[in-house]
Parts: structure tokens; C-alpha cells; sequence
């Protein structure tokens, strides 16, 4: 189980082949990463992301603690980045191993759909207009709901 | 004596990212009435307690926590990661 808060770039393939090496127990490893889009109108030149040092790693460490109650996982890591980012920058990523496949695609899902919105980071979007934060999303909210009834 | 942390817009309207409140408030709710009394910059950043999420030691909550024995809470707008 790691969870790791960082200003700095991860390697994403270094990253994923680690969690994967050597692993005997878990027959299905899946990961997602996250990467900063450009906006539609294409102007995006950084984004901000702020965070609650203390909180956030609370936050992730419980969001992993209830995906390994609710699945068969062996293993989690779950990275996020805060600070200056570009469009085409990696975000975060993260990673989860189980022994079956469906519990391993949505394990994933959930620490994705749990950290949008209950862990706390915030995104500003810096274009050639100025700064502007990011509106969290009615969608990210419902998507948790789907998670309440087999819970 | 709570340390009170402010993120985001919250933290840019109010003007700054963390203070020490000394507060006779019972909750999170009361403390909130206390500091929009104070000054229109909390006024303005406390306006819609809809768009706003607290956590209280670091865990979310809701705003009528009680505040007996809080060290620190926080004040932000809904959360935007992944």
C-alpha cells in the first residue's frame, strides 16, 4: 500500500512496472494515470494544484483502506502531484493488483471516482485571460453514488 | 485556540492561508457567523455555505460540528483531483 503526495514528475512506466515485479499473488494489475488536457479553445498554459498537506494523504489512505475492504486487492499505490503543471503533464496515477481481474478494473475506478472529490486538491487553470479555478463537477458526485448501494 | 487554514478561492478572498481564532462559537456553523461579522472579506468569502466544504482535524464534516476540543479546521471549496 503506497501513497505518495509529490510536487515532482513519477515515471510512470518505472512506476508500473515496480508495483507489477515479482508479483505472485495477483493475476490482474490495472492503472490508470491522470494528465493535465488542454482546455478546448487550446490556451492553457499551466495548471495550479493546491493541496492540504496532512489531510490529503489522510484522505487517500482512508479512500485506499475502503477499496481494500471492499475488494480482494494485494496491493494500491496511489501517486498525485500538486504544484505547476503543464498540459501533457502527468497528474497522478494509480494502480491496484488483485488475484481476478474485475476486482482490480474496479478497485481502480473507485480510488479514481473517491479521490476527484473527497480528496482534497484544487485545480486553477492558468490561460492568457488570467486564472480561474476549477468548478468541481455535479457528475464527480454522482459518480460516487453508484458505489453507496453495494457497500 | 483553533488554527483555522483557508484553500483555494477561500483562501484568496479571505487574503490569507492560515490564522489562530480564539472563539467562544459551539460549531463550525456559529464560528462561521462570527468571522462573517467581523469583516465584509469573510462576508464575501462565507456568502454561500452551499459552495463551501470544511473538514475539522483534518477530516470532512459537516457545519454543525461541534467545535469542543478542535485544534484545526479548514475551509475550502468542493474538491477538484485526480
Amino acid at each position: 500500500m503506497t501513497v505518495r503526495v509529490q510536487s515532482a514528475p513519477f515515471d510512470f512506466g518505472a512506476e508500473a512496472n515496480a508495483f507489477a515485479q515479482g508479483r505472485r499473488d495477483a493475476g490482474a494489475i490495472v492503472t490508470f494515470t491522470g494528465i493535465v488536457r488542454d482546455l478546448a479553445t487550446g490556451d492553457l498554459s499551466r495548471m495550479m494544484i493546491e493541496h492540504y498537506p496532512g489531510m490529503t494523504e489522510r484522505a487517500l489512505e482512508q479512500i485506499e483502506a475502503d477499496a481494500r475492504a471492499r475488494w480482494d486487492l494485494r496491493d494500491c499505490l496511489i501517486i498525485h502531484r500538486h504544484g505547476d503543471l503543464e498540459p501533457g503533464d502527468m497528474i497522478m496515477m494509480v494502480a491496484t493488483a488483485s488475484p481476478h481481474r474485475a476486482d482490480a478494473f474496479a478497485a481502480a475506478e473507485f480510488l479514481m471516482d473517491y479521490l476527484k472529490s473527497r480528496a482534497p486538491f484544487w485545480k486553477k487553470e492558468l490561460t492568457a485571460e488570467g486564472a480561474q479555478w476549477v468548478d468541481s463537477k455535479p457528475d464527480d458526485e454522482a459518480a460516487l453514488s453508484r458505489w453507496a448501494d453495494d457497500g | 485556540m483553533i488554527d483555522v487554514l483557508y484553500f483555494a478561492w477561500v483562501r484568496e478572498r479571505i487574503g490569507l492561508p492560515k490564522e489562530r481564532i480564539e472563539t467562544g462559537a459551539a460549531t463550525v456553523a456559529e464560528l462561521v457567523e462570527e468571522l462573517k461579522a467581523r469583516e465584509d472579506r469573510y462576508a464575501a468569502a462565507f456568502a454561500d455555505l452551499d459552495a463551501l466544504r470544511v473538514a475539522v482535524d483534518q477530516d470532512l464534516a459537516d457545519f454543525d460540528a461541534p467545535l469542543d476540543g478542535v485544534r484545526e479546521l479548514a475551509f475550502f471549496p468542493p474538491m477538484t483531483g485526480g
